[in-house]
């Protein structure tokens, strides 16, 4: 009882093949669909709405009130649309989420579906993750072949098909109205707004949007009932979570508890940072947040404490860094993915990120010049709400943060001509030695 | 004259509904637009400039550059007004009630917003304003200097890429200098709709490129029959080489120095250029242009901005095609030929006006007295050389033989025109063609023959779901483009198909859909001049339109026509739209004149005057503005002209009519003389010389001349021209009766033959394309289109090449089996290698022998 972990998602994780029909039946799976089924689909949004289910995607928009903006039927396709093209640094809860319990989803999908009047549902995959995508595919001819999807699905004469489709390798496609050019065939680029997705979305339909955690996290509220759901968590935060432990860390992993836990709970189940080291800083929700310290160590884990601290709660991948990590290093590493990422269409992303990714690489390996400082965090306040979508914010958040947090370190690369750390220290698995003598290779 | 002012600045157009209006505040100024407005366009009311690069008011919003960035603030729910947490793009801020937004000019965080923007564009831009056509017109460029940094904070390495790409012979692509503003690509795909480069890559790698395996997209049904150009060009983004009529205007609203046309590259500085505003003179739209010339030369041409004709495009012909008019062939001084005592021709020699004047005075006297004078002055003038022409033959020659109709022609096509054309005004104007539910096109090829009306209906198409039909051979890529309807006709049916829509025929599905779709208010029945060739096609029109009450406009393709309409330059025709056999008609003209009584007989056409010629009726000709291969027997009419007994010729250039004639008079080329032009809608369009010339506008010669014929035409003065036009009132009598001519029976089609359809297209070999190889090398490669069925009667498959010949010649070109009316062959009427009046000597219409061509397989 002392454990403050709320296996739902995750909980038939360790059954013997868990990711097929089978197990997913025999732990109790589909029935919330076929409950769901019972209700009215009004209700179903009602009950999403009243357990205060926030979009796990980043954003924490409520999802109920998502769906509610779905304009009134008028006859024509409406889709629901799940985005599963999970490519932030530091993020992994639904790739293993989709590849233990592929069927929570899909029974997430299948409620989600009736709810807002949908017959025909997409999922829309990082294309990387190639054994993801087979274990989807399969877990939905499953579904097509017990019935649970297809024909008259969603009672009689109400069908239910479902796409699941690979990207191609776009960060961008995580945002959701580039994922929707992707999806109809088109280049993937955000999408001016208005029209919103529940307007216009999809085929220029009323689209919903929504996360892979979300979604699935739909069935257990539809079985076990608002109350329930918000029983977990706090007010505003409601319900549990995967919070994604990675990096420097003795026992990285999914750990499934309620929003509000803080970072020091989840470290002493993890068993805490690296043995010898001391935690220097971490993200409490990908790169794209603000970074955090070791004094931020008791902040509670939801939207609204982590907002107001300074960060974002995000996706809650939790990427814990000791105190042998180069903070430049890590942070040019990231600007290297934004600028390698950046979609292009808009001025301050594509070009800011393109001279980011420069003035870092000087300042990392010696070359940088004292000016530098200012030009790097002019040029995040000139990106920062100026950029189209919300990737642009997302590049500067861990450079400002870290010359905030560690300026005197930047500062040191600069002066020192250099980096000062050991690179070889900051590794978590033991380097292979080169077989011969006087190369070396780079970890 | 019936209307030669232009109906208010609105074009004619319905008026709008009342569209209600919002009150905001910019800079503090309070300012109220139609609801719906963009905050930069009502900044741009009220004179408050934001800087911008992706915005174009005739392309949706993008919101890409984000140089457009000011601080809004708005009232939330409760009204109380809130600042937005982020700066926003004004370009795609719709304005709203209670709206402050505050500006550069106002607004620290905007300056700053836009500082930076213009700093991340600079990054990686080449700056090499000193070598690039843009510098000194350049939106960057006035953008850096006027509020931007003097001084770079970038020290790093700049992305570059090879120089530069060819789109197409005339399109050249730097994509260094590129800011990325889509303005090229939405152009492409939102207005031309031909597929051209793309956006690939990402990040700052990121360019507008050609196609390569990297472009999504790329595949397109249908490209093996598709458009191809006679030039290089690169593979635009579905995989075909890049065919576009409309390219320039890419060039003209990249807001940076990428895209760069051939012919002006490195030529000029826009500090050195002189710009004079200008009307094209290519197609019958009269489109407002923008002359730029330097030291006397014309460097350029531009679109000028005239919302209610051409918004801000023109064709890349008119663009492009200006070097005719100072071609190496230029007359510059008067020509005469000395005669031998046995009539024998000389060579033609120069010679002072006064003795040129006088030999063809005297010679036209002559000609008078054995027979009569025929005028024929060509489909391109100015309405006031077109009015002189008309008096100076029923004046100075007493004649109604006058016809500017260079082109098939009939008598029925004269009452057409002057049963509902001539005197009508503005009717159907451009604007119209957006909002109408429906055209529908007959013997017109609106892209190939209407320049920008085809962009125009295509707005409709795209914008305002306006159906297009179109009475075709085939479905051409522009009808494809116009998501247009197809109603496949062998040339010489088109008035089966009239008769049938009239009658509101159901069946085929095709016939029903039309038939319906024309009835809705406002549809337009938009008719080329190509119906001459076709008996009793102009009678289905007119009955099709009084049956419907669809509205009728005839779209010509050369700018003259309309105004050889309206001044008389026609044989039925006198000045307004009155009829020849008309007394009164004639009375009033005779007033106007103050002179004697005018000649009572309708006068013969085009085709009687150069059959007259040839067995020696008519003395003789003045002719200009045209060559005999534009006629459906070009051999004739070099004969009909060597007959001759004396011709005059006033012309630009030196021509196959002046080659042929006994005192050439030069007249000036459109840049350098003051006229007007009256293009298809009736409008009026009036421009001023752009290089000073001492070359002579037509009327002013026929003045001259006329004086050396002891007639006051008074002509000598544009002034004059205009007021006698001025006095000219509507012509309020009966017209002439509309014309019943009934359709001829299709001649048979044996095996081994097929009925020819053929039309001009946009670029072709016409002599006002001279001299600018680079836009020649984007005119469509000819092709021989015929269908499946067709085809594999002749035994042909695509791409191979097929004969098409009659008695007269043959002409040979590669196959396109193309969707099309079984046993009908298309092919260019007058592109490299497809010269279908010269080598055939038919129109379209005729029967010809279709065969695969001996030794197979020869390109």
């Amino acid at each position: 009882m002392t454990s403050p972990l709320t296996p739902v998602l995750s909980d038939t994780w360790d059954a013997d093949q868990s990711w097929t029909l089978e197990t997913y039946r025999a732990h109790g799976g589909y029935g919330a669909l076929a409950k769901a089924l019972d209700l009215e689909p009004a209700g179903i949004i009602q009950t999403v709405k009243d357990s205060g289910l926030r979009g796990r995607g980043g954003a924490g928009f409520p999802t109920g009130m998502k769906w509610g903006f779905l304009p009134p039927d008028d006859g024509g396709p409406r889709y629901l649309v799940v985005n599963a093209d999970e490519s932030e640094p530091g993020t992994c809860k639904d790739i293993p989420l989709m590849m233990a319990a592929p069927h929570s989803l899909i029974e997430g999908v299948a409620i989600t579906s009736y709810a807002i009047g949908c017959t025909h549902a997409f999922i829309y995959v990082r294309g990387e993750v190639v054994h993801v995508y087979r274990r989807l595919l399969n877990a939905v001819q499953e579904a097509y072949d017990a019935g649970l999807l297809g024909k008259n699905a969603l009672g009689e004469g109400v069908d239910l098909d479902v796409t699941v489709h690979a990207g191609a390798g776009a960060y961008i496609c995580g945002e959701e109205t580039a994922l929707l050019d992707s999806l109809e065939g088109r280049r993937g680029q955000p999408r001016l707004k208005p029209p919103f997705p529940a307007v216009a979305g999809l085929y220029a339909r009323p689209t919903v949007v929504n996360n892979v955690e979300s979604i699935a996290s739909v069935p257990a509220i539809v079985e076990r009932g608002a109350d329930w759901f918000t029983s977990m968590g706090t007010e505003k935060s409601a319900g549990f979570g995967l919070f994604s432990l990675s990096g420097h860390v003795v026992r990285p992993g999914q750990y499934e508890a309620p929003l509000g836990i803080t970072l020091r709970e989840l470290l002493d189940m993890a068993g805490g940072v690296r043995p010898g080291h001391e935690l220097k800083f971490w993200t409490p929700g990908g790169s794209s947040t603000p970074l955090f310290t070791a004094e931020h160590l008791d902040v509670p884990l939801d939207y609204e404490s982590v907002g107001a601290a300074g960060s974002m709660l995000g996706t809650r991948a939790l990427q814990i860094f000791d105190d042998s990590v180069c903070v430049v290093r890590a942070v040019a590493r990231w600007t290297e993915f934004y600028a390698h990422e950046s979609c292009g269409k808009c001025t301050p992303c594509r070009e800011g990120t393109f001279w980011l990714e420069q003035v870092l690489a000087r300042i990392e390996n010696g070359t940088g010049v004292p000016e530098d400082l200012d030009v790097l965090l002019d040029v995040c306040e000139n990106i920062l709400g100026r950029a189209f979508c919300a990737l642009g914010d997302g590049a500067t958040s861990p450079i400002t943060s870290s010359v905030q947090l560690f300026r005197e370190e930047y500062e040191a690369h600069i002066t020192g001509g250099g980096c000062p750390f050991d690179r070889a220290a900051a590794e978590l698995f033991e380097r292979k030695r080169p077989a011969v003598a006087g190369s070396e290779v780079e970890g | 004259m019936t209307d030669t002012t232009n109906k208010g600045t609105g074009g004619g157009g319905e008026e709008a509904a009342v569209v209600p209006q919002v009150t905001f505040q910019i800079d503090g100024i309070e300012t109220s637009v139609p609801k719906g407005t963009l905050v930069i366009r009502a900044a741009e009311e009220i004179g408050i400039a934001i800087p911008r690069f992706c915005d174009h008011p005739l392309l949706e919003p993008v919101g890409a550059c984000r140089q457009c960035l000011v601080e809004v603030s708005a009232p939330d729910r409760s009204g109380a007004v809130r600042p937005m947490p982020k700066p926003q793009p004004s370009c795609t801020l719709v304005a709203t009630d209670g709206m402050q937004v505050s500006t550069q000019r106002t607004s620290p965080v905007a300056e700053k917003a836009q500082r930076g923007m213009l700093e991340l564009l600079l990054i990686n831009h080449p700056l090499d304003c000193p070598v690039c056509d843009k510098g000194g017109e350049c939106p960057l460029q006035n953008q850096s200097m006027a509020n931007g940094a003097a001084t770079s904070r970038y020290l790093d390495v700049k992305r570059t890429f090879p120089k530069p790409i060819a789109v197409s012979t005339q399109i050249l692509l730097d994509r260094e200098r590129c800011v990325l503003c889509q303005r090229c690509t939405r152009f492409s795909d939102e207005i031309a709709g031909n597929p051209f480069i793309d956006l690939q890559k990402r990040g700052a790698r990121q360019q507008i490129g050609r196609f390569d395996e990297d472009v999504l997209d790329f595949e397109r049904p249908g490209t093996s029959s598709g458009d191809q150009p006679v030039g290089a060009a690169h593979t635009d983004v579905s995989g075909a080489p890049f065919a576009s009529y409309y390219s320039g205007n890419t060039v003209q609203i990249c807001p940076v120095g990428a895209l760069t046309s051939a012919a002006y590259r490195f030529r000029s500085r826009p500090f050195d250029l002189v710009s004079t505003p200008a009307v094209a003179e290519h197609d019958s739209c009269g489109s407002a242009i923008r002359v730029d010339h330097r030291r006397d030369t014309v460097m350029r041409r531009l679109a000028g901005d005239d919302p209610v004709v051409n918004e801000e495009w023109i064709t890349d012909k008119d663009r492009f095609a200006f070097t005719w008019q100072t071609a190496p062939d230029r007359l510059t001084t008067p020509l005469v030929r000395d005669r031998g005592e046995d009539g024998s021709r000389g060579e033609l020699r120069p010679a002072s006006w006064s003795e040129a004047l006088e030999a063809a005075a005297e010679g036209l006297a002559r000609a008078r007295q054995a027979g009569g004078v025929g005028v024929l002055p060509g489909g391109r003038l100015t309405i006031e050389d077109s009015f002189a022409y008309a008096k100076f033959a029923r004046v100075a020659l007493g004649t109604n033989d006058v016809d500017h109709r260079a082109r098939s022609h009939s008598a029925e096509e004269a009452d057409f025109l002057a049963h509902a054309v001539a005197g009508r005004g503005i009717d159907v104007t451009f604007s119209d063609l957006e909002a109408a539910p429906s055209v529908l096109l007959v013997g017109l090829e609106a892209e190939e023959e209407g320049g920008v009306t085809f962009l125009r209906l295509r707005k409709g198409a795209t914008k305002n779901d306006v159906r297009v039909f179109s009475i075709a051979s085939h479905r051409s890529s522009g009808l494809d483009r116009m998501n247009g309807t197809l109603l496949a006709a062998a040339p010489g049916t088109e008035p089966e198909w009239l008769d049938q829509i009239a009658a509101g025929g159901t069946d085929p599905a095709e016939l029903a859909d039309v038939s319906e779709a024309l009835r809705g208010a406002g549809s337009v029945v938009l008719v080329g001049e190509r119906l001459a060739a076709v008996p009793g096609a102009y009678s289905a029109v007119l009955r099709l339109v009084e049956r419907t009450g669809a509205r009728l406009a005839w779209i010509p393709r050369r700018i003259g026509e309309r105004a050889g309409v309206e001044t008389g330059t026609l044989p039925n025709l006198l000045p307004g739209g009155r009829p020849v056999v008309d007394p009164a008609a004639r009375a009033e003209v005779a007033a106007l004149w103050g002179g004697d009584e005018l000649p009572a007989d309708a006068g013969r056409s085009t085709g009687e005057i150069l059959d007259a010629l040839w067995v020696g009726q008519l003395g003789g000709v003045l002719a200009g503005g045209f060559e005999p291969e534009d006629l459906p027997d070009p051999a004739h009419a070099r004969r009909a002209l060597e007959q001759a007994g004396f011709v005059v010729a006033l012309d630009v250039r030196s021509s196959e009519v002046t080659e042929r004639a006994d005192v050439v008079l030069p007249v000036a080329p459109p840049a350098e003389k003051d006229g007007s032009y009256w293009n298809w809608e009736g409008r009026v369009r009036t421009f001023g010389a752009s290089l000073p010339s001492d070359a002579m506008p037509d009327h002013r010669v026929l003045d001259a001349l006329a004086d050396e014929l002891d007639v006051e035409l008074g002509t000598a003065s544009l002034l004059d021209v205009r007021e006698e036009l001025g006095r000219l009132t509507p012509w309020a009598g009966e017209r002439v009766a509309a014309p019943t001519v009934a359709p001829s029976e299709p001649e048979p089609v044996e095996p081994g033959t097929a009925v020819l359809a053929s039309w001009r297209l946009q670029l072709d070999v016409a002599r006002l394309q001279d001299g600018e190889r680079f836009l020649a090398g984007t005119a469509k490669r000819p092709v021989a289109r015929i269908s499946p069925v067709t085809a594999v009667a002749v035994g042909v498959a695509d791409g191979e090449q097929v004969t098409v010949s009659t008695d007269r010649g043959s002409l040979t070109l590669p196959v396109a089996v193309t969707a099309m009316v079984d046993h009908v062959v298309w092919v260019p009427l007058r592109s490299p290698g497809s010269q279908v009046h010269e080598t055939l000597g038919v129109a379209p219409g005729a029967v010809v022998r279709v065969a695969a061509a001996a030794g197979e397989g020869e390109a």
